[in-house]
């Protein structure tokens, strides 16, 4: 009975507010534009689809943050590696489009990871260097070219296909969400992936490889970036070097809203894929209001700002 | 001890310091350190702040090297390059800052870094931890909400309970105790006491630093003394006096 009343006190508030948050802007945008095509199977399964690379990359940093690092190089990577891929693509199979994707991904992951985690600089100045790096990178790759992707099966599967009826963002969205959550909760790796962000030296002392294991977060958000780029590139049948540009502020509010700690070793890969979405909804109803860019912009900073605010108010004691 | 006295007189020491030296880039924190550790004995390390006896309990578990000397564990040399390593040869730390994950429940501080899993997918087997965890604590008399609290909420007698909860758990032959009782009350000091006494029973070697003289003449069997990097001595706690052992610290008559 004691132990069933601490185990209620100790829940934390701020894992749950991103549900309430979502169910109440559902609810709040349904009614307001009822006659705007909003509560449809179309426009929700749209949304969940828009926002597939950006729940992909939200994934790729509950890990970062849970580790007690940052990073802020994933807009850039996602231009690179599709920029990279269609390029690829337009002189060879999908796959190997697709596995350049992936690998320039895990590239720039693992430099971002031997800085961090063997050079031992902090990640948020490593990714802050790699990030103005790769913008010029992406920049220069195709001197500000755009790629076309004419692969049809490289488009299906990374864009608008589907597989008996389920559209494949959708299945990624899935696949990568119930991956992400399985070895963050479920594994010996998830939990030394909280250990050393919650305490890296306590971690040692039990003989935890903290450096392995920073580095391993490092890689691991390169390639979900990486997959991100893969996506954009799918669904927009080409690759640009604005791709992603605008992501990281969007990841780091669905993951922080989520309620996955800022300063480690707390988090969720659900929370994630709900802010994830909470952010996706916000996109798309300010839209359907007629809202105009500029508006939009600043209504969402500040929606983003209340979010962030309450989760970290109610996550302090 | 009668535990102790189970073991041939020929079994080598559980740990064996030899003539260890350790120098931080030209300075000297340990110069010439000889001690030995038996199985069923409980060796107090006592001496003034800055002796270096933290130093000294970090190059046995792998935290430093040794700038030279030799350690020997079951009368074999080892060269400990990270704690893990000398985990594995069953050897715990009771840390002086615990080194416990605050943010995460106790049983995942119990088993951290020995995560037990489950299945073909290797699954973290929480169940199992939980259950294993509750035994340790009660059995330990070490009184938490729940196996589930967060280290967190937990004062600062639970976690000390919870540190030396999963040192013990873990060693299998030699537990190293940096001040287990510095933060604790008196009622939570003396279920410290009973923990090391359980050690020596189940005939480990303990080597715990302690700055009450009172404590270790409790539940010492010898007393090291280290001052500013030296082994001074070490004496028999039952053939020696407080004053000797304070004029052995200060090196004042």
């Amino acid at each position: 009975m004691a132990g069933k009343l601490a185990q209620l006190r100790s829940v934390d508030p701020s894992q749950y507010i991103v549900y309430v948050g979502f169910v109440l802007i559902l609810i709040g945008f349904s009614i307001v534009l009822r006659d705007d095509g909003f509560l449809t199977t179309r426009n929700l399964l749209n949304i969940v689809q828009q926002t597939t690379p950006v729940t992909i990359m939200a994934v790729g940093m509950v890990f970062v943050l849970t580790a007690g690092e940052i990073d802020l190089s994933i807009g850039p990577i996602v231009a690179v590696s599709a920029l990279l891929a269609s390029l690829v693509l337009r002189e060879s199979f999908w796959p190997l489009g697709a596995a350049v994707g992936l690998l320039a991904g895990a590239a720039i992951g693992a430099v971002n990871g031997v800085l961090v985690a063997y050079v031992r600089l902090p990640s948020f100045l490593v990714t802050l260097a790699t990030m103005g790096f790769l913008s010029g990178v992406a920049r220069w790759i195709t001197d500000l070219q755009s790629v076309p992707i004419t692969n049809d099966t490289f488009n299906a599967i990374f864009g608008a296909g589907s597989l008996f009826g389920v559209p494949s963002l959708l299945i990624w969205t899935v696949a990568i969400v119930l991956v992400g959550h399985f070895f963050y909760h479920e594994t010996r790796y998830g939990a030394h992936v909280h250990a050393i962000g919650d305490s890296a030296h306590s971690a040692r002392a039990v003989g935890i490889k903290v450096d392995r294991v920073r580095f391993s977060v490092m890689v691991l958000s390169g390639v979900a970036a990486g997959l991100a780029g893969l996506l954009y590139a799918g669904r927009l049948h080409g690759a640009r070097y604005t791709l992603g540009e605008t992501d990281l502020l969007t990841v780091i509010a669905a993951v922080i809203v989520g309620g996955t700690r800022l300063n480690g070793g707390v988090g969720t890969i659900f929370g994630a894929l709900i802010g994830s979405l909470l952010m996706g909804l916000l996109n798309n109803g300010l839209i359907l209001m007629g809202l105009s860019v500029s508006e939009q912009l600043m209504v969402r900073g500040l929606i983003i700002l209340a979010a962030i605010a309450l989760t970290l108010r109610e996550a302090r004691r | 001890m009668s535990a102790a006295a189970a073991v041939p007189a020929s079994a080598p020491p559980v740990l064996g310091l030899h003539n260890i030296r350790k120098e931080f880039g030209g300075v000297v924190a340990i110069e010439d350190f000889s001690l030995d550790v038996r199985a069923g004995e409980v060796v107090a390390l006592v001496g003034d702040n800055g002796a270096g006896k933290s130093t000294l309990i970090k190059i046995i578990c792998g935290v430093y090297p040794p700038t030279a000397g030799r350690i020997l564990i079951d009368g074999g040399d080892v060269r400990f390059s990270d704690p893990s390593e000398s985990q594995a040869r069953g050897i715990q730390v009771v840390y002086q800052d615990l080194a416990l994950a605050e943010r995460q429940p106790v049983y995942m501080n119990l088993f951290l870094g020995r995560e037990a899993t489950t299945g073909p997918f290797r699954r973290l087997d929480r169940k199992r931890m939980i259950r294993e965890s509750e035994e340790l604590v009660h059995g330990l008399d070490v009184r938490i909400p729940s196996a589930r609290s967060t280290i967190r909420d937990l004062s600062g007698g639970q976690r000390q309970g919870v540190a030396i909860a999963r040192a013990t758990h873990w060693a299998s032959k030699l537990v190293l105790m940096d001040e287990p009782t510095a933060a604790l009350g008196v009622a939570e000091t003396q279920k410290v006491e009973k923990i090391i006494r359980g050690l020596r029973e189940r005939n480990l070697a303990v080597l715990v630093i302690s700055h009450s003289l009172d404590q270790v003449f409790r539940i010492s069997d010898r007393i090291c003394v280290l001052r500013r990097g030296v082994q001074v001595g070490v004496r028999n706690t039952r053939e020696t006096t407080n004053n000797e052992i304070v004029s052995m610290i200060t090196g004042l008559q």
